[in-house]
């Protein structure tokens, strides 16, 4: 029990855990499909950004401020830049930058939550202590901190987020791997000569990998929000980047031109509830009890 | 009747042990929070002199700056003086604004607190009457509409959400004001709380009333988007749990009405884990209110902070963090000891 609020995604963890198939009937909803579907357009357009963007993402051309049109399906910007072709490569931004942001947290969070839970006593004090005083602060505030402090750029942003980020991982998994090692099918396990590395590798991790898979997704979706966020107060990527974030934030500028903010916009907020669809569904396959699509209301 | 309802609100023995405990953590953490915010400040590779004195200060410049500010003494003793600082009330002054930090939180908290309870109540009275209402109707088009709707609360960017809404109703259809607290032509209602709407309420001046609510409603419902959705989502799950208790089966089976059945049972009982999303949904609110503010010119604490930390305006970020994440702690520990009252359960630990 402590002082700070629940992790900070919303996240409503089961109590029991199931273990994670992708066969699973929610995984096979709508919901699921489409976030899948979106994921894999905005992944693929990260990569093709090159073949498919009409014009390079900071070629400058004569015609400022073109409404969206069959020569500029997206219009141009301040600088007459083709917009379609600046979200295309934002993409190669967000995506992978948001990605490699949520892995690092994870990794982190769950090594730390997975030590902290299975040597327990003074390491297990300190490193939650340390989870409670980085929940203490509201992220955005922490990030805006350190990102000021050291200076504005998309690696610093980075930092930020993951500095904010790791602690949910490391509570989550901790919790995990206390409520897996005093399970009975684990001590019976013990009981029957497995040795530790057998029991954590067969028994626990199993168990610990599901929860930080959906946790992981909604993060990623999180991260994404965040990272735009502080690129859009200008802390994050910085321009001429072709960065979803900072792209809308130049259209702030150039309110009546609502084509510059409102395409990168809709391509965070896409790319975001994808990740949230999945990952929505994700915790369904993983926790039918109370669940979006189980039927009933057996127990 | 209400006699035997405050006697039962009276803290047993156990609850005030119980919150006792949470008294003592709270203290510690927010000595945590203090060294904290101090370590990040001031353990910066940026050198506040320079930052401070513009191009080129003389040596005996930067000597002075140092002086007066402290920067010349080892880091404990610089921590030990900022926390009799604190004691006596003084966060330090402003490098920008040239004004004490406490004054300049005191005009910038009321106008985002104002903002932060009408986001609040909107997302309590929607998320809630949507969790209730999909729960209810578990599994039908309703349910599924109101899921997307709660993942796109989520999802969507409070900064581009406030764009196009800016651009909607102010731009093309003119119907609500573009930002900042009140019209141009209206003087801000006397100061009692320094919230424009509960001052003008005290003072009697609908008009002025009137104009802050319009100021207000648009940025607060955009904040509230993010809260609805992750409300909507806790209220479900918390209702569905419920609903599958003995009691409720029971109560069905004698016949009382569907309205009291769950109002009475089914969403008393939901209410104590609908509680502790709360402090979460405060976060929120002020994650938005730092990209909202921004945007609509409100000036809050958001937007203090973001102008502090873009001109690396060290004792101004440092009291905005103090501020909030002590008001963050503040309000986790009104929630668990809420959660405590409405769930006697927990108190037994």
């Amino acid at each position: 029990m402590s002082l700070t609020s629940p992790p900070d995604l919303g996240v409503v963890l089961p109590r029991r855990y199931r273990r994670l198939r992708i066969g699973h009937p929610a995984m096979r909803r709508p919901l699921a499909i489409t976030g899948a579907v979106i994921l894999v357009i905005w992944v693929l357009a990260a990569i093709l950004a090159p073949v498919l963007a009409p014009d390079k993402p900071d070629a400058v051309t004569s015609s400022l401020f073109a409404a969206p049109s069959s020569a500029h399906l997206f219009g141009t910007d301040q600088l007459g830049r083709d917009v379609l072709s600046r979200v295309l490569y934002g993409a190669r931004i967000s995506v992978p930058v948001s990605a490699l942001l949520v892995l690092i947290s994870m990794v982190i969070g769950s090594t730390l939550g997975s030590i902290a839970g299975y040597f327990g006593g003074f390491v297990d004090g300190l490193i939650m202590r340390l989870v409670d005083l980085v929940f203490a602060f509201p992220a955005i505030i922490l990030a805006l901190v350190v990102t000021a402090v050291l200076g504005p750029s998309l690696q610093n942003a980075v930092f930020a987020l993951v500095l904010v980020s790791w602690p949910t991982y490391a509570r989550v998994v901790r919790g995990l791997v206390l409520s897996a090692g005093n399970a009975e099918y684990v001590q019976t396990s013990r009981l029957l000569g497995a040795s530790a590395r057998q029991t954590l590798v067969r028994d626990v991790l199993p168990n610990v990998i599901g929860p930080v898979v959906v946790l992981a997704t909604l993060d990623f979706g999180n991260a994404i929000l965040l990272l735009a966020g502080l690129s859009f107060l200008g802390l994050g990527a910085q321009p001429p980047t072709a960065e979803w974030g900072a792209m809308v934030s130049a259209g702030t500028q150039y309110f009546q031109y609502w084509w510059m903010s409102t395409f990168p916009g809709l391509a965070i907020f896409t790319c975001v509830l994808a990740l949230n669809f999945l990952g929505d569904s994700l915790r369904d396959a993983l926790d039918p009890h109370g669940s979006w699509t189980t039927r009933g209301g057996g127990r | 009747m209400a006699n035997a309802g405050w006697q039962r609100l009276l803290p047993s023995r156990a609850f005030g042990r119980f919150v006792g405990r949470r008294l003592v953590a709270l203290v510690i953490l927010s000595i945590g929070i203090v060294v904290v915010t101090f370590v990040l400040t001031h353990m910066v590779p940026a050198n506040p002199a320079l930052a401070n004195l513009g191009q080129n200060p003389t040596p005996s410049e930067i000597r002075n700056f140092e002086q007066i500010n402290g920067l010349n003494k080892p880091l404990p003793v610089q921590l030990g003086l900022y926390f009799e600082h604190l004691l006596q009330g003084n966060l330090g002054t402003s490098e920008v604004t040239n004004d004490p930090i406490v004054h300049d939180l005191g005009q910038t908290i009321p106008a985002t607190a104002e903002l932060a309870i009408l986001s609040i109540a909107i997302a309590l009275v929607f998320g809630v009457g949507f969790g209730l209402l999909a729960a209810l109707r578990r599994n039908t088009v309703t349910d599924f509409i109101l899921r997307i709707l709660s993942l796109v609360g989520v999802s969507v960017p409070t900064f581009w959400l406030a764009l196009i809404a800016l651009y909607l109703f102010f731009f093309k259809l003119g119907i609500f004001p573009g930002g900042s607290r009140l019209s141009p032509a209206d003087v801000p209602p006397p100061h009692v709380t320094g919230m424009y709407t509960v001052d003008a309420l005290l003072a009697g001046q609908w008009s002025t009333l009137w104009d802050a609510l319009r100021h207000l409603i648009l940025p607060a419902i955009i904040l509230a988007a993010a809260n609805m959705g992750l409300l909507t989502r806790y209220t479900r799950s918390a209702v569905l749990e419920v609903m599958e208790q003995d009691y409720v089966r029971a109560a069905r089976a004698k016949g009382l009405s569907r309205r009291s059945i769950v109002f009475g049972h089914i969403l008393r009982a939901a209410l104590p884990s609908i509680v502790t999303v709360i402090g979460l949904a405060f976060a929120n609110v002020l994650t938005g209110a730092v990209l909202v503010e921004n945007i609509f010119s409100w000036p809050g604490i958001g937007q203090y902070g973001y102008q502090a930390s873009v001109a690396l305006d060290l004792p101004a970020i440092a009291g905005v963090s103090l501020f909030i994440a002590v008001v963050y702690i503040v309000i986790n520990f009104i929630v668990d000891v809420l959660y405590g009252v409405l769930d006697p359960r927990v108190r037994i630990q």
